[in-house]
């Protein structure tokens, strides 16, 4: 969970593009703080400049306007050698997990340690040990074409690791994998989130991921930050049009088919999900409703449900219902730009 | 048809000529060719220590260089080589405008290889925090080793091609013996003799390259 001290805090950060057809703002002024321990989601759809931000965490991207401070040291201020040595503690994971081909699963792990100038005997025991960690110590001498892409992933993360970092940056770290492995890829994040206290930093277009580990999340749209917070907070009541898109997901598209009267998107958390909230709704108005999209999700053990329902067309049940949602004290709201 | 003794040593001669001049050159064009490449890679407006109008300078030089048709390179160079060397004859005059024709060609073709390497993992190295100097060394020339053996048949047997043009200006070699009997004398025979020399070590060299290459290659399983 999140802790007063940040780890990272973007200040006034802007990254400018020069193409052929002029500059682009790929970054403006987005402001963040990742406390140290945190799990933090950067969530966007492609091209919001998620990626273009990360790599702006650990000055792969130098950004054109504003000031990174990890550690509350300046990023900006460093010369490169010490950028360098700022990275030494800074890992970073890819989506196409970006391995050394030439060299096999140790010699992967051990490469970090060399740039670090530990010595050989020492980074191999270092490495042995980070492979046991992620559970493939018996395929240290297996070069990456051999292995699947979990296990290729899981070769990246104990690299990233290796050098001890405090950070772990991952850049749509599961996005080339199927869900089963994307799952437990992502419980070793959150695992080593917890045993080694590294802070992690998600980036991700999937509102999945963010449910499944983070304890924050920033919404990015259009180089901006559309809004920031607690998962659950921003997950029972996005403010943003984007934040609202990216967690109702497809229901946006489909809840377009239905007619024009107006709809309520009610939010359940791990109180009222044991409640057979719709069931009273509808015995207590005796009016009809019509369920669009209804899901439940896991959040940090939390069961968090959200529902979109349509209401009938006569004003005087729709007030009823509404008044109803309000006296139950019923997380509700309604949805107007779907 | 068979070739008296003589003939025959002189045959043997022109291959021991053919390949000292050969792997001579290719060692230097090499020495040369390897460190432009990764100039020309390095300080690419993409590169990890770009120098865009410096990269532009020097790919300009090598094309130049490269455009210059070979058998009036060997001409224009004869200054060069007679201070290099001592001598405008031989096999080892003929090395000197056989480094300074491949050497560019040979940059030209380790920068194609070294462009392979994925730049996701260069970027992975840059996030570990790896300088430019590190990165060559431990990313560039290891992950691209197959694919500069590759070019290295590739380059080798170019370098063979060109040194058969020595004749023209008494280098020695296989060239030499086509031009002087297969030419000059109407020597048919010899003239294939020498090109069926030509086209073994051609294969050769070429295949033992691939050969290298895969065996070194670890993406292949």
């Amino acid at each position: 969970m999140q802790s007063a001290e940040p780890i990272i805090e973007l200040v006034g950060l802007g990254k400018e593009f020069h193409t052929s057809n002029g500059p682009i703002k790929a970054l403006d002024d987005i402001n963040l703080s990742i406390g140290r321990g945190e799990i933090f989601g950067i969530i966007g759809l492609s091209g919001a400049g998620k990626s273009t931000l990360v790599r702006c965490i650990n000055y792969l991207e130098v950004p054109t306007s504003g000031t990174v401070l990890f550690e509350n040291k300046s990023l900006t201020a460093m010369r490169p050698r010490e950028q360098r040595l700022a990275r030494q503690s800074m890992g970073m994971i890819f989506q196409q997990f970006n391995l050394l081909a030439q060299r096999n699963v140790l010699q992967n792990v051990c490469f970090p340690l060399e740039i670090a100038g530990v010595s050989k005997k020492e980074a191999v025991d270092r490495a042995m040990e980070l492979l046991e960690m992620v559970g493939l110590s018996d395929r240290s001498k297996a070069y990456p074409s051999q292995l699947s892409g979990g296990q290729k992933q899981r070769v990246a993360i104990a690299r990233a690791l290796a050098t001890k970092p405090k950070i772990l940056l991952c850049d749509e770290a599961t996005s080339a994998l199927d869900p089963n492995t994307t799952k437990s890829i992502l419980g070793l994040l959150k695992e080593i989130n917890k045993t080694l206290g590294v802070t992690v930093v998600v980036i991700t277009h999937e509102m999945s991921v963010i449910e499944a580990i983070c304890d924050r999340v920033a919404i990015i749209d259009q180089s901006h930050i559309a809004e920031s917070g607690c998962v659950a907070d921003i997950f029972s009541e996005p403010k943003s049009k984007i934040g609202r898109q990216l967690i109702l997901g497809e229901a946006t598209e489909r809840a377009i088919q239905f007619g024009e009267s107006k709809r309520v998107r009610i939010t359940f958390d791990g109180r009222s999900s044991f409640e057979p909230v719709l069931s009273n709704l509808i015995l207590a108005c005796k009016v009809p409703v019509n369920i669009i999209h209804a899901e439940t999700k896991d959040i940090n053990g939390t069961a968090m449900g959200q529902m979109v329902i349509q209401l009938p067309e006569d004003e005087l049940d729709q007030n009823r219902i509404l008044n109803y949602l309000k006296t139950a004290k019923i997380t509700h709201e309604e949805v107007k730009d779907l | 048809m068979i070739f008296d003794a003589a003939t025959v040593s002189m045959l043997k001669l022109g291959i021991w000529e053919t390949l000292y001049m050969t792997f001579t050159s290719s060692f230097f064009a090499y020495l040369i060719g390897i460190p432009l490449g990764i100039i020309l890679i390095v300080t690419d407006k993409d590169g990890i220590f770009p120098i865009p109008w410096f990269q532009r300078i020097l790919g300009l030089i090598i094309n130049l260089l490269r455009s210059v048709p070979f058998i009036i390179l060997l001409i224009m160079v004869l200054p060069i080589t007679k201070m290099v060397v001592g001598t405008t004859l031989g096999a080892s005059a003929v090395i000197p405008p056989l480094v300074i024709a491949s050497a560019p060609y040979v940059a030209r073709v380790v920068e194609s290889s070294f462009k392979e390497v994925d730049a996701g993992v260069i970027e992975a190295a840059k996030s570990m925090g790896a300088s430019p100097l590190q990165i060559i060394w431990k990313v560039l020339l290891p992950e691209a080793k197959p694919s500069l053996l590759v070019g290295a048949a590739l380059s080798i047997t170019t370098i063979l091609g060109y040194s058969a043009m020595s004749g023209f200006v008494g280098g020695g070699g296989l060239g030499d013996i086509a031009i002087k009997y297969g030419y000059y004398r109407y020597q048919t025979a010899m003239m294939f003799a020498t090109v069926a020399i030509l086209v073994i070590i051609v294969q050769i060299i070429q295949e033992a390259g691939m050969k290298l290459s895969r065996v070194s290659d670890k993406r292949i399983k």
